[in-house]
């Protein structure tokens, strides 16, 4: 057995911790706009203080409390869409795969569609005619999950469909929607746990993405993408403002993914191929 | 052969007209594009002629044959905020992504396959470790921050190449990088997997019986069988590649069609990114339909599967 991964979770645990404490940990609102401290550079820099930790932005916002925010919300984000986008995927996998037949074939085939067509495309037409916000994003971000979690559910609901239990049920007496929902269900939730823990870094990399490209959350909102994208013009004098948010990203996606390895060898190793 | 190019060119059509119409109705349906279009100040007078020359006063399944008849014919209607027809501008910037693309891809083609055979060769050795830790890393990092961190250390502290804009062969070195990384760590590990799968397999063994050199063995062999995978998957590599074109062209500032992509989204340019993904839902299925004829060809088990 491989070894439980620290490293990632101490990461993840520090991003969450992040997260919940927000308000106690950081010192200063994370939206406080204020002119007299504008673009102080974090404390080991020369010219830096102890008062804000990673410095300030253009309008003199604590960049240390808006990284604490941002975490905040890439967490929200994170857990909507893949209840959302993975709750989707989730039903499309057990009806596909166990009804079967022609209504397998169909959505079997949107699934193949929505591998082939960039998702980013439908997210940014989403941003620009329902308007930037969490609920706009977060359907977005479902329409990006759904099609895999379809796929893989379905492949496991297939070979579960030939068990003996299954097939008791039916003799029994289940109707269909029975047998999916308290046979078929509670088997795949192992598989379902490890897909949504290896798509957690999907999530914020697209969250970031989508921030930058001005159709994420919308500011003033901290948002570790939003940070790079407002950094970016002053990359020459004020380097903090892009790097630290966009380290911070890195980070915690690395340390999602290496997590969602060690917990899909534990949990359900077939997915290995995936 | 015939069959199934007629198959897959009636899915592809399928594919296209699926996307036009949810583009179609997702405008229509959830805004109002008279509101995206005018400014605040406009007039009630300005408002009913925009609408009558947008034709929205008619009901929604004539606005819809209307769209439809005119999209058939390549007209996908004006850009705000360009003046122009929405395939003019398209037309226009398409040869500056693809001149992008090509090199991207190049480069990760030439990293990505001697990398891939190698780590498969030397399992769990150095360099196998080392180019799986980098292929890790270059899935977790976000395009556009690695884009600008490149900016930031090779044209701000370094001053050795420039930070974005068409020009001169340097100009493309770091937008270049920038794209390719996320192929390369996709293609490696592909190539990794589907060389260790075939290294064990009969027809190897075959091959080293027969007495046919390593290199021949390896390289010709192998490695012909280990990139059936890679053509399987291309479709979700153009997809990543499109993704990927719309960050990096932002962040270099290169006049492609992200960057226009990137507009239309700053701009609430509706008419531009309605036709922009309607001619980029074209464009992948034309190259997914190319690969698919490819790999049919190359591998016959596919043709009469």
């Amino acid at each position: 057995m491989r070894r439980l991964p620290w490293l990632p979770i101490a990461i993840i645990a520090t991003m969450v911790i992040m997260a919940v404490f927000a308000p106690i940990l950081a010192e200063h609102s994370p939206t406080d706009q204020s002119l007299i401290k504008r673009l102080k550079p974090p404390f080991w820099v020369e010219g830096g203080s102890m008062q804000h930790l990673l410095g300030t932005d253009q309008f003199g916002r604590d960049v240390f409390a808006r990284m604490l925010y941002g975490a905040r919300i890439s967490l929200i984000v994170v857990g909507l869409s893949l209840l959302v986008g993975g709750g989707v995927g989730l039903t499309i996998g057990i009806v596909s795969g166990y009804v079967g037949g022609k209504l397998d074939a169909f959505l079997m085939r949107l699934v193949d569609a929505a591998f082939t067509f960039p998702a980013i495309l439908f997210a940014l037409l989403l941003a620009v005619t329902m308007g930037q916000g969490l609920n706009t994003l977060i359907i977005a971000i479902s329409l990006l999950l759904w099609a895999n979690f379809a796929r893989v559910i379905r492949g496991e609901v297939l070979a579960l469909k030939q068990r003996d239990f299954v097939s008791l049920a039916r003799v029994h007496g289940c109707s269909p929607l029975r047998i999916m929902a308290t046979h078929i269900l509670p088997n795949v939730m192992n598989t379902f746990m490890v897909l949504a823990t290896l798509n957690i870094g999907v999530v914020i990399v697209a969250e970031a993405s989508l921030s930058f490209l001005g159709a994420g959350v919308p500011p003033p909102t901290p948002a570790w993408g939003l940070m790079v994208s407002e950094g970016r013009g002053r990359i020459t004098s004020a380097w903090w403002l892009s790097l630290l948010p966009g380290l911070a990203i890195t980070l915690v996606v690395l340390a999602f993914n290496l997590f969602g390895d060690w917990l899909r060898d534990r949990l359900d190793p077939k997915l290995r191929q995936l | 052969m015939g069959r199934f190019i007629v198959q897959r060119l009636l899915q592809a059509a399928v594919l296209v007209v699926l996307v036009a119409t949810v583009v179609f109705f997702l405008g229509r349906l959830t805004g109002n594009p008279v509101d995206m279009i005018l400014p605040e100040d406009a007039t009630d007078a300005d408002r009913a002629a925009l609408i009558e020359a947008l034709g929205l006063d008619r009901p929604l399944h004539e606005q819809y044959a209307i769209f439809a008849f005119n999209a058939v014919q390549g007209d996908l209607g004006t850009s705000i905020r360009y003046h122009e027809p929405v395939m003019v501008t398209f037309l226009s910037r398409l040869p500056n992504t693809i001149l992008l693309a090509t090199p991207s891809m190049i480069i990760a083609v030439l990293l990505a396959v001697p990398l891939g055979v190698f780590s498969a060769l030397r399992r769990g050795r150095m360099l196998d470790r080392v180019s799986g830790t980098i292929a890790v890393l270059g899935i977790a990092t976000p395009n556009f921050w690695l884009g600008i961190m490149l900016i930031f250390l090779f044209s701000v502290q370094l001053g050795w190449l420039p930070s974005g804009r068409m020009g001169g062969p340097d100009h493309y070195v770091l937008p270049a990088i920038t794209l390719g990384t996320f192929l390369v760590a996709g293609f490696m590990r592909l190539i990794r997997s589907s060389m260790l799968e075939i290294l064990d397999s009969e027809f190897v063994k075959m091959a080293r019986i027969k007495g046919l050199s390593e290199f021949r063995v390896i390289w010709k062999h192998c490695l012909r069988n280990a990139l059936i995978p890679v053509l399987t998957l291309w479709g979700v590599f153009m997809a990543g590649l499109v993704t990927g074109a719309i960050v990096t062209e932002t962040v270099f500032a290169w006049p492609g069609i992200g960057r226009l992509t990137y507009e239309a989204v700053i701009f609430r340019d509706f008419p531009l990114l309605q036709g922009v993904i309607i001619m980029a839902a074209v464009l992948i299925v034309v190259i997914n339909l190319l690969v698919d004829v490819l790999y049919a060809y190359v591998d016959p088990r596919i043709r009469f599967g």
